[in-house]
């Protein structure tokens, strides 16, 4: 039997995605360029006995989100730059909950209003460093409408494995680009459950290590009974100032992430093997840098790609690694240079780290990209 | 046989951190008479807070407790209400979390109408940071932020409440402590959103700036300026002066509650699957 098929906008596809993924609760507030997300969650949660919510802001979508989640929903909700600073409060608080979800940021001119309309990867630093406090961070940065479907799914996935907030954030290209997209059959991309409390209710502890560094999340109103806070909390999930129990329970949230770093990040290599001179980049970006490296390869240039799908954890292995290998790293981006710092971090000054920063709200075109190649020395 | 309020409070989790003399241990019994009384299960309640020293209160009661961020427990327990229409939705807070920093969150769930009742313990401040102004802080009045006098004009968190589409509001005050678990009953009761707004005390921060000498006198001015609805019927414009109507003071059982709303909302969905 052929797939189904469709040719669909990257929000819509994002859309899809989550349903596939379980999703059964969206809360969201309209903002340009996501506000499609919402539109077709709007449709379709309904139809299937879920829950579609438009809040009155941005902060208010986010705790219907977390108070969804902990009533044992799946949830998602969408936005873009102004709206991922007015939710970084709360991301903050399902950070240290520790409750499941996943945030949909398509990255546009910033900062403030800046330019809705217009494409930008300037958001990438916000994900890991918006909220205040030491807290885990996973982002995904896919780069086509299907990737964008199945990274959503991937997404949910991370959020339940690792009860923590998940964002998944492509440019604004990637968000209102059409292109042809294939379906996963049910059951055809694994779909990952919340773990359940095993014990009876009278012992369930909501952040209980005995069951490791990712507990058990029992939901409200399926007979178990506990308490939530965004105060530092130990184990019972009551507020606590001592010392050892808060630098513990700390270092645990962050080391959820840490300690899976190689389950997490993901990359695709392009023409690496022989490679002098490599482009890193994500998202949209990465389309001119393929086109870019094609081109430099058929002109003797031995060029290949690193590109980033999973930008938090950051690959920074893999950076390390190239960084001994290659003769010179090239890094465009819709930004002034976000990932260039990291690529500098892991690069340990071992090779230059050569930038192509836009932030006009124009694409990144292969021409700039073959042009920084060739300076490589 | 005296009351057990044992049997609600989480073993180990008293004494609680109010000061002595502050009327949120007096609205935190009648909470726990009114869910008695209506023999709510425990595991199928939720009572969800912001930030302050009134939202400290979900942390003794034993149901499913959700101390959320400041301003934002409104919005966290619709996330909760909408989830799981079955549950009870009880939202407790204070004047400064709910209408000030949350005032947008509690406009939005009067006007959705949605079956959760929010008691706010007005204190007329800031007590958790030390006796700041709060929207509820009578003009003239001082405190930490306003040494020369509020200029601000204060809510009146009822009427904001009945304005902004609330389907039940009720005032008590800390001093008339026999009638909060009544209003609180009839609230929860409700099919909509409720509100229960309770005149409270703050002698710590909001008493000894304001000249209460002590709070008895605090008490005192709750006896004081509270009238009930019906007795108040009965007054003159001039005699009501400087009083506070009590009791239940609006009510429309006619208004389609929210998540009913949005069951209709899944039917025709399905229907049109």
């Amino acid at each position: 039997m052929s797939k189904k098929v469709a040719f669909l906008q990257g929000n819509e596809a994002a859309a899809q995605g989550a349903l596939y993924a379980g999703c059964n609760f969206f809360g969201g507030y309209p903002i340009t360029p996501s506000t499609e997300v919402a539109e077709v969650m709007s449709i379709e949660l309904p139809k299937i006995g879920g829950k579609f919510i438009q809040m009155e802001d941005e902060i208010g979508a986010m705790a219907a989100i977390l108070g969804a989640a902990l009533a044992g929903s799946k949830v998602l909700t969408s936005t873009s730059g102004p709206g991922l600073s007015l939710k970084q409060e709360l991301i903050g608080y399902g950070c240290i909950a520790e409750i499941p979800c996943v945030i949909y940021n398509v990255m546009r001119g910033g900062p403030s209003t800046g330019m809705p309309t217009g494409p930008s990867q300037s958001d990438v630093m916000c994900a890991k460093w918006g909220t205040h406090g030491d807290h885990p961070a996973i982002c995904l940065t896919p780069a086509s409408v299907q990737e964008t479907y199945e990274e959503v799914i991937r997404a949910f996935n991370l959020s339940e494995k690792y009860r923590t907030p998940v964002m998944v954030m492509p440019d604004e290209i990637v968000a209102h680009m059409r292109e042809r997209i294939v379906f996963p059959e049910p059951g055809e991309i694994e779909v990952v459950p919340r773990k359940s409390p095993t014990v009876p209710p009278e012992q369930y502890k909501p952040y209980d290590t005995s069951f490791g560094d990712v507990p058990p999340l029992a939901s409200f109103g399926s007979g178990y009974k506990f308490h939530v806070t965004g105060l530092n909390k130990m184990q019972d999930g009551f507020p606590t100032t001592k010392a050892e129990i808060v630098q513990a329970e700390e270092e645990r949230q962050v080391r959820k992430v840490d300690a899976n770093v190689d389950d997490i990040v993901t990359f695709e290599e392009y023409l690496l093997d022989d490679a002098d001179v490599v482009v890193v980049a994500y998202g949209s970006t990465s389309r001119s840098a393929r086109y870019a490296v094609n081109v430099a390869r058929e002109q003797g240039i031995k060029a290949g790609m690193f590109r980033i799908k999973t930008f938090w954890p950051f690959p920074d292995k893999q950076i390390k690694a190239l960084a001994s290998k290659v003769k010179g790293i090239v890094i465009p981006e819709m930004n002034l240079g976000m990932c260039s710092l990291e690529l500098e971090r892991c690069a340990q000054g071992k090779v230059p780290v050569l930038g192509i920063f836009r932030v006009d709200g124009e694409p990144i075109n292969p021409d700039q990209i073959l042009e920084k190649i060739k300076e490589v020395k | 046989m005296a009351f057990d309020y044992d049997k609600w409070i989480r073993p180990g989790k008293l004494p609680h951190i109010w000061c002595p003399g502050c009327g949120h241990g007096i609205v935190m019994k009648g909470l726990i008479r009114a869910m008695e009384t209506l023999k709510l299960k425990k595991e199928e309640t939720a009572v969800v807070s912001g930030i302050g020293c009134a939202s400290r209160l979900p942390g003794y009661i034993d149901c499913c407790t959700l101390h959320t961020a400041h301003g934002r427990a409104a919005a966290f327990a619709t996330g909760v209400k909408m989830a799981k229409p079955e549950m009870n939705v009880i939202l407790v807070g204070g004047d400064g979390d709910g209408t000030a920093i949350g005032g947008n969150h509690f406009i939005h769930a009067c006007r959705r109408n949605i079956d959760m009742t929010y008691i706010i313990m007005n204190n007329y401040i800031y007590g958790m940071t030390g006796g700041q102004f709060s929207p509820c802080t009578p003009t003239g009045h001082k405190a930490s932020t306003t040494p020369y006098g509020n200029p601000d004009p204060g809510f009146d968190i009822a009427k904001l409440a009945i304005g902004a589409g609330a389907t039940f509001v009720a005032r008590g005050t800390a001093f008339h402590a026999n009638q909060i678990d009544k209003l609180i009953v009839e609230a929860i009761q409700h099919k909509g959103f409720s509100v229960v707004e309770i005149l409270d005390d703050c002698p710590t921060t909001y008493g000894r700036r304001n000249k209460y000498k002590s709070v008895i006198e605090m008490m005192n001015r709750l006896k004081e300026v509270a009238v009930p609805v019906k007795a108040a019927e009965k007054m003159t414009a001039e005699q009501l002066q400087g009083k506070v109507l009590t009791g239940v003071l609006y009510r429309d059982d006619t208004k389609p509650e929210y998540t009913a709303e949005y069951a209709k909302v899944i039917e025709r969905a399905s229907a049109a699957k």
